[in-house]
């Protein structure tokens, strides 16, 4: 659909559920594939404008498939966020028929960055980035806590059924990756177990999906892999080496240490962190992307999307595997 | 035999006329879009100039590894399997040592500034 009539759409829209709307201006597509849309606009209003994201399937794209939640999922979990002081976009309104926008919802706009080369080192995000990790734990602590009988229908994962998926992936590669392999055997020997907690899991808790401002984390964004399961799932993801952008030394997102993500958590939620399990995870997680890396080379081959983007990331599956070596196979101690 | 110029020097003199001549002149998501052709085209021409050499490092350490001759492929697919049945882990003679040697060789054509890398080279 082109901007002009995804803006005729919202135009109607607004004004049927924002008093004293008039229209809408600034209609850009920000991101997505065919499946999903980003589309950033404002909301002219008397008042001023107020400036909104749309999130949506396009007609005929509903179906949610394998791991995402769904939209419709993903905008009551924000919403629950939002109400629960978890920092998250307030959502304006949940896409109706009469919207014939197709399924997705729309929300604040919150201003902030979210390309990590510019958090890490820009000066403007300085004084936030000693901050940063203890926040996340806090937040992280806030999004497990929520009470399960207000969550929508969501999948529920273990690390068992992980590692069985991970295996069937790399089954279906026809190109041998011994050290996925080490990592699927060490997954599979130092599995702890099921989990005692089971939480609403963020599933994509890093850099891209952090907005952050001056002033540290301003809003907890993209929550379509969300989950049931091991809540240290979400502590695990964030250390992966992939998501530390050349900041090795700084495991939690390149700006800070386990040590202070855990006492952020731990004073936020009163409960203590496993830390066993959080390597564990961040094991798994580091096998996840290298796995995603490849897969997004093998829609490169199969098409629609035959974009060189793609295509290159397969080559990026092997900073995960020098990443893995360093975890369970280090040369030096 | 095809003749002369290699490959590897076509390639390398493609990125740099991309690199010195025309990525000055382009902006926005284009100039993205060039630079992560040329990257690709780099990746390129440090794996036509270095994976002979690594390729034939590899083939030895699985032959030795495995105690069996075969393909690169064959052998890696043998080694593959051979770590999911558990009959091969870091307990065993050399394993570590070529998993890092092979992976090293990748990260030099791959990604030769991930961080990670570095610091094992440096």
């Amino acid at each position: 659909m082109s901007a002009s009539s995804v803006a005729e759409l919202l135009s109607r829209s607004v004004r049927a559920w924002c008093p004293g709307a008039t229209g809408v201006a600034d209609v850009q597509r920000l991101s997505g594939g065919a499946s999903q849309e980003t589309w950033s606009f404002d909301i002219t209003h008397p008042d001023g404008a107020i400036g909104a994201i749309l999130r949506r399937a396009p007609p005929g794209y509903g179906a949610a498939p394998g791991r995402a939640a769904g939209l419709d999922a993903e905008a009551v979990l924000m919403q629950l966020a939002h109400d629960t002081g978890v920092p998250s976009p307030k959502v304006l309104h949940v896409l109706q028929a009469a919207d014939d926008l197709g399924i997705g919802f729309i929300m604040q706009r919150v201003a902030g960055e979210t390309i990590p080369r510019k958090i890490l080192r820009d000066d403007a995000y300085a004084a936030a980035r000693p901050k940063l990790a203890r926040q996340c734990g806090e937040i992280l602590a806030g999004i497990h806590g929520l009470a399960a009988d207000g969550l929508p229908p969501l999948r529920r994962m273990d690390a068992a059924t992980e590692v069985a998926d991970l295996q069937q992936e790399i089954d279906q590669f026809g190109w041998p990756r011994p050290v996925f392999e080490l990592a699927l055997r060490w997954l599979r020997d130092n599995d702890p177990g099921p989990s005692e907690r089971v939480t609403l899991v963020h599933g994509d808790f890093r850099h891209g999906n952090l907005m952050i401002g001056a002033d540290g984390v301003r809003a907890v964004l993209d929550w379509e892999l969300a989950h049931l399961g091991d809540p240290m799932e979400d502590l695990g993801w964030i250390c992966v080496n992939s998501w530390r952008f050349g900041g090795i030394d700084k495991p939690v997102g390149g700006f800070g240490t386990y040590d202070e993500l855990f006492a952020g958590y731990e004073a936020a939620s009163g409960i203590k962190v496993d830390a066993d399990r959080v390597k564990f995870w961040e094991v798994m997680g580091t096998l996840r992307w290298g796995v995603m890396c490849v897969g997004m080379m093998q829609r490169f081959r199969l098409g629609p999307d035959h974009s060189m983007e793609r295509a290159v990331i397969g080559r990026r599956s092997s900073e995960t595997e020098i990443d893995l070596l360093r975890l369970l196979a280090p040369r030096r101690s | 035999m095809q003749d002369e110029p290699r490959p590897n020097e076509l390639v390398k003199a493609v990125a740099d006329f991309l690199r010195d001549d025309i990525a000055p002149q382009i902006s926005g998501h284009a100039g993205f879009k060039l630079r992560v052709a040329i990257n690709a085209l780099d990746l390129v021409t440090r794996q036509l100039t270095h994976a002979g050499d690594s390729d034939a490092e590899e083939l030895q350490s699985l032959q030795l590894l495995l105690g069996v001759h075969g393909t690169l492929q064959g052998l890696n697919q043998d080694l593959a399997e051979r770590i999911r049945q558990g009959d091969v882990d870091l307990a065993t003679p050399g394993l570590r040592e070529h998993l890092w040697q092979n992976t090293l060789a990748k990260l030099k054509v791959d990604q030769p500034n991930y961080a990670a890398y570095k610091r094992e080279t440096e």
